[in-house]
């Protein structure tokens, strides 16, 4: 079980308060109308999934129900880093 | 029966308490201080098991937690069986009830024990899936018998009377293992100042310890333990655990402790007091002092009762005060294993010889055993073993330089027992947990941890270290770094005084050869649990089974309730000698949690019968209980499903609910709805970007309903909002989806239009929500109401007031689910059961009848409404639901839900759309779930055109309806389809329109 920390809280708070929201940083076209098919379903459907280092948005469901971005290692399930909403990780993949 | 093999003296057990006990409906005694398999010995019980597919007898090999065999059935009642119990783990108490797992009619004399004599040879890996293959549609009957004759222990058939619980638990370090690393390290840390837990599973702190003759600062080993666990008890920050078994290491420092607080002294927890208790540990740091497990070797016939691993025969005489038999032959490979040769002599019992695979060993108990003139056949190794229910001799024959065959004469030497090293593995379990692989040591012998990107420490054995000094300062340098880690000021900690023993190089071998070929040897078992012969390991890798992964999983090593403790390294071993490679090529599997089983129960803890989840109540329902209502669960909340009178069966309260609606007035709780208040002056234009259709004009004191999309154009909500003032409104959800669509609206406000004043706040418990329905309703409120002109002009349909209702300032809401004349009265929550008792004070002269969920359900259904998660999916859209009316393409805002709709897919002809469904015999009510076919002479798999999603018996309309989806059913009015099912019988029904009752809206326009 996670121990994850929350930037708004300012808490190491346990994984049972939070929901996990899935890989982050997928912004939503501005322009949803002129995209084509393949377009919206790249942004609807596609994730990255990687084996390392990767981006995700947790929600803290129970606590301040904030939307924060959590930098992890799927492998070692290490979380490297939180960072607010329209912030951008320190920690990111190699190559 | 007398304990013939208990010693005079000596040993941790209290002679002047004796217990009694029963095994297998025998009666026998032991004493305070033993573990069932101690007194099991003490009495010379050689059989505690047959084995698993071959049905040998067989009997106890170890001490602790790696014990494979003697896998007990516990418990003195039917509701307090405990299966799968480890006799090397259990405390012994007076009255305990035990028998062996398996065996018929007895482990003594089984007679599937024949089937294994005889087929041994023909029962090779996948033997049973190979053998009962054909035909297939037998294998179900097959398998019940073959797990019978298996025996996996059995639950209970009675339920579990004890109560278990959880405690949550925070420190500085977690040590996990009290034997010298753990102590060590504790006591350092704990001397720093550092906040410790220390747990260990057995009884008393000390490890190994224990059932050591070392000494310590001159004096025996347990008195030197029993000072530092006094030192360890005054500190107040610090927390020791007995009897307490890590079960799992997870991620972030997270363990799973499972404390058992009275299994060690009773069948049953005493009155108030908890049986297990789990604690979940979140640390700092952790220090993993898990020890290592003595591995037997692999040789001929090494499960005869009376094989035994040699420190297990040390911990039996030194602990327990036990010799298990009367003559010993010790096979091993290292010289540790010469000191149960010297225990065994010391207890006054014959050692017929030491058998070394080395040829030339030197190191001081080596020497020791010989000066005491014990027999030590050098180069040599124990290869078949004489006996059938207890070991009679064994035959030791001399071998090359490798360990890889057989070179000299064999020759039998007489005996009982026969204890066994291999070496020892480090416990790397816990470490496995998180994800870690072991790393081989060619130093060690064996795996030892990999590095763990977790705050964790090792210490002592499980890094492969043995030699006792060594393993005291492994500790305090475990406890010290974790100290520094935490910030704290290290305390120095003298190391105990211990005497350095010399010792000679150890053999690195696992598989004892044969004369023979291994194919043709006498079984060489390597998982007794599992009965994994080296055979078998050579077989499935001949097979094509090469990675270690593979072959684990084709010959079940590993697999049993011990997790391969004991034989897993030497299964990897032989593995990798029959590929030709090393040990680290080949690889190792890992472990997963829980190192030893546990009871559901403990997991449990509190979290069962009303505790098990959290229920909601609405304002009224005290009411509801007593009126008679049944329930039905919608998420967490108890709603009323109908009310049943006195002899009435569900369907007629159904009828009688849904006729006093139609006809007069019924009232529904409603109050589970989800309401969220939004407010800001982005709001409006919020509510148009999350809903399908237009808000830019919902004028205050007005409501509309709205769909909600996923991106994908799929409808998963929908709900009543009204506009409360120019950025105020109130939306109302479904009562399952409220946190979803909750974590939807604060989703897209925070990470996609941050710019916009919107707030969200969860209202739905601060409401008490009545709805009271029926051409009746308006002449019912008008009785409560004085202050909201009710006349259908002014307050019309779709339209909301504040006012006061039976004195208590409401909102009102024409709004209806029903189709009739409805009002939705909304009070604060803890008006609500007045404002409901009011509304029944005046009601009976309208007969006023309360409904719950199923009429709800059937009443709308007669309207066509949906029900967002019933009759939808995640794979409709509002197109395909025939709500395209619903649905707005004029906004600025590329609305959530458009794009997705506008998919190639989506706007595809022939998808499924939703109809209304008439059976060709009214009287029919179609199962819902149940597929639609166009012809039922089809070949199967059929065509199938859709499922029906709702299905009621209407008794307003006198027959049944359904909602369903048909391909392309929105062209296809009046057609016929046919709906087969599972009991045979075909439902024969026509599509149309979905709406059944007042097409044309007039009843609710009233």
């Amino acid at each position: 079980m996670l121990h994850i920390y929350c930037p708004h809280c300012q808490e190491l708070r346990e994984e049972e308060e939070f929901h996990c929201s899935g890989e982050a940083h997928i912004a939503r076209p501005l322009d949803p109308d002129n995209c084509t098919d393949a377009e919206w379903g790249e942004y609807i459907f596609f994730r990255k999934n990687p084996r390392g280092i990767q981006h995700e948005m947790w929600y803290h469901t129970t606590g301040c129900r904030k939307f924060f971005n959590v930098t992890r290692d799927t492998q070692t399930y290490e979380i490297k880093e939180v960072y607010k909403i329209g912030e951008q990780p320190k920690v990111v993949a190699e190559g | 029966m007398s304990q013939k093999n208990r010693l005079q003296s000596g040993g941790r057990v209290d002679r002047s308490k004796a217990l009694t006990f029963t095994y297998n409906g025998r009666q026998y005694k032991g004493y305070q201080g033993d573990s069932v398999a101690s007194a099991l010995l003490a009495n010379g019980v050689d059989i505690v098991a047959r084995s698993f597919k071959y049905s040998r007898p067989r009997g106890i090999v170890a001490a602790g937690a790696e014990e494979p065999n003697a896998v007990l059935q516990l418990g003195a009642t039917e509701a307090t069986q405990v299966p799968n119990v480890r006799a090397t783990q259990q405390e012994l108490y007076n009255g305990l009830v035990c028998s062996a797992t398996n065996g018929w009619p007895s482990v003594e004399s089984d007679w599937m024990g024949m089937m294994g004599k005889l087929g041994g040879k023909m029962m090779p890996p996948g033997f049973y899936y190979k053998t009962f293959m054909f035909p297939q549609s037998m294998w179900p009957t097959y398998e019940k018998f073959i797990r019978q004759a298996a025996g996996l222990g059995r639950a209970p058939k009675e339920r579990d009377q004890d109560e278990y619980d959880i405690m949550n638990q925070h420190c500085d370090l977690m040590v996990v293992g009290a034997g010298p690393a753990g102590l060590m390290a504790a006591l350092t840390a704990a001397r720093s100042g550092a906040r410790v837990i220390i747990a260990d599973e057995q009884s008393e702190f000390g490890g190994h310890l224990l059932s050591s003759r070392e000494r310590i600062e001159g004096k025996p080993a347990a008195d030197w333990v029993a000072g530092i666990v006094a030192e360890l008890a005054k500190m107040p920050e610090v927390t020791m655990l007995p009897r307490s078994v890590v079960n799992g290491y997870h991620d972030h420092n997270f363990l799973t402790i499972n404390e058992n607080r009275t299994d060690y002294m009773s069948d049953k927890a005493p009155e108030g007091q908890v049986r297990q208790r789990m604690h979940r540990v979140r640390a700092h740091w952790v220090v993993l002092a898990t020890g290592a497990h003595e591995r037997p070797l692999v040789f001929g016939n090494n499960d005869v009762p009376g094989c035994m691993v040699a420190s297990a025969v040390s911990t039996y005489i030194n602990r327990y005060g036990v010799v298990p038999g009367n003559k010993l032959v010790l096979m091993t490979t290292n010289d540790n294993a010469y000191q149960t040769a010297l225990d065994w002599a010391d207890a006054g019992r014959e050692v017929v010889a030491v058998v070394d695979t080395r040829s030339n060993p030197q190191g001081e108990r080596v020497e020791a055993v010989r000066k005491r003139g014990i027999k030590v056949l050098t180069g040599s190794g124990v290869i078949d073993v004489q006996g059938k229910k207890r070991v009679s001799g064994v035959s030791v024959a001399g071998l090359d330089a490798k360990g890889e065959k057989v070179t000299g004469n064999v020759q039998h030497l007489s005996c009982d027992t026969v204890a066994s090293s291999g070496g020892w593995s480090p416990v790397v379990h816990l470490s496995c947990h998180a994800g870690v692989r072991p790393v081989w040591s060619d130093e060690a012998i064996g795996f030892v941890p990999g590095p763990s990107v977790q705050n964790q420490l090792i210490a002592g054995g499980i890094s492969g270290t043995y030699a006792l000094d060594k393993v005291l300062a492994e500790g305090a340098k475990a406890g010290q770094e974790a100290a520094a880690k935490l910030g704290l000021q290290a305390a120095e900690v003298a190391l105990p005084n211990v005497r350095k023993v010399s010792e000679g190089k150890p053999m690195a071998l696992y598989h004892i050869p044969h004369t023979k070929p291994t194919s043709r040897a006498p079984k060489q078992f390597v998982d007794y649990q599992n009965d994994v012969t080296a055979a078998g390991i050579e077989l499935a890798t001949r097979e094509g089974f090469e990675s270690i992964e593979h072959v684990k999983r084709y010959t079940a090593m590993g697999f049993g309730t011990d997790q391969g403790k004991l034989g897993n390294i030497n299964g990897m071993a032989i593995t990798a000698a029959v590929l030709g490679k090393s040990i680290p090529e080949t690889g190792t599997t890992v472990f997963r949690p829980n190192y030893t089983p546990i009871a559901f129960g403990a997991i449990a803890g509190r979290n069962c019968g009303p505790l098990f989840e959290p229920k909601r109540f609405t304002a009224m329902h005290k009411w509801h209980v007593e009126n008679g209502a049944e329930w039905e669960d919608v998420g967490q909340w108890k709603r009323p499903w109908y009310y049943p009178k006195q002899g009435e069966t569900m369907q007629q309260a159904l009828d009688r609910e849904c006729l006093a609606t139609r006809e007069s007035v019924g009232i529904l709780d409603a109050s589970t709805l989800g309401k969220i208040d939004i407010q800001g002056k982005d709001a409006r234009e919020f509510l148009g970007r999350v809903y399908t259709n237009a808000w830019a004009k919902l004028a205050v004191g007005k409501c509309r309903y709205g769909l909600m999309c996923g991106e994908d154009g799929m409808v998963f909500d929908d709900g009543v909002t009204s506009c409360l003032g120019e950025n105020h409104f109130v939306m109302t959800t479904t009562s399952g989806g409220a946190a979803h669509v909750m974590e939807w609206l604060e989703l897209y406000h925070q990470t996609e239009w941050p710019e916009m004043e919107v707030y969200f706040t969860s209202v739905t418990d601060h409401w008490a929500t009545m709805t009271i329905s029926g051409p009746n309703s308006r002449k019912l409120l008008s009785e409560l109401c004085d202050d909201i002109d009710l006349d259908k002009d002014s307050f019309k349909f779709m339209d909301w007031r504040e006012g006061t209702v039976a004195g208590v300032p409401a909102r009102v809401f024409r709004i209806s689910f029903t189709g009739e004349l409805s009002y939705e009265i909304n009070v604060q929550a803890n008006y609500g059961l007045h404002v409901w008792e009011k509304l029944f004070e005046h009601g009976a002269k309208y007969n006023l009848t309360p409904y719950g969920t199923e009429t709800m359900h059937i009443l709308r259904a007669e309207k066509g409404f949906i029900i967002a998660g019933q009759d939808t999916d995640g794979s409709m859209t509002p197109i395909d639901l025939g709500m395209s009316w619903c649905v707005s393409n004029n906004k600025p805002f590329s609305y959530i839900g458009k794009r997705g709709m506008a998919r190639e897919d989506c706007v595809r002809d022939h998808r499924k759309q939703m109809v209304g469904l008439k059976t060709k015999d009214p009287k029919v009510v179609l199962p819902e779930g149940a597929q639609a076919v166009a012809d039922t002479k089809q070949p199967i798999p059929m065509d199938l055109l859709g499922h029906v999603s709702s299905s009621y018996w209407s008794a307003t309309l006198n027959r049944s309806i359904a909602l369903g989806f048909i391909k392309g059913g929105h062209d296809r009015m009046g057609e016929t389809v046919y709906y087969p099912l599972a009991d045979g019988r075909v439902i024969e029904a026509e599509i149309c329109s979905p709406i059944f009752l007042d097409p044309k809206g007039e009843r609710q326009n009233v």
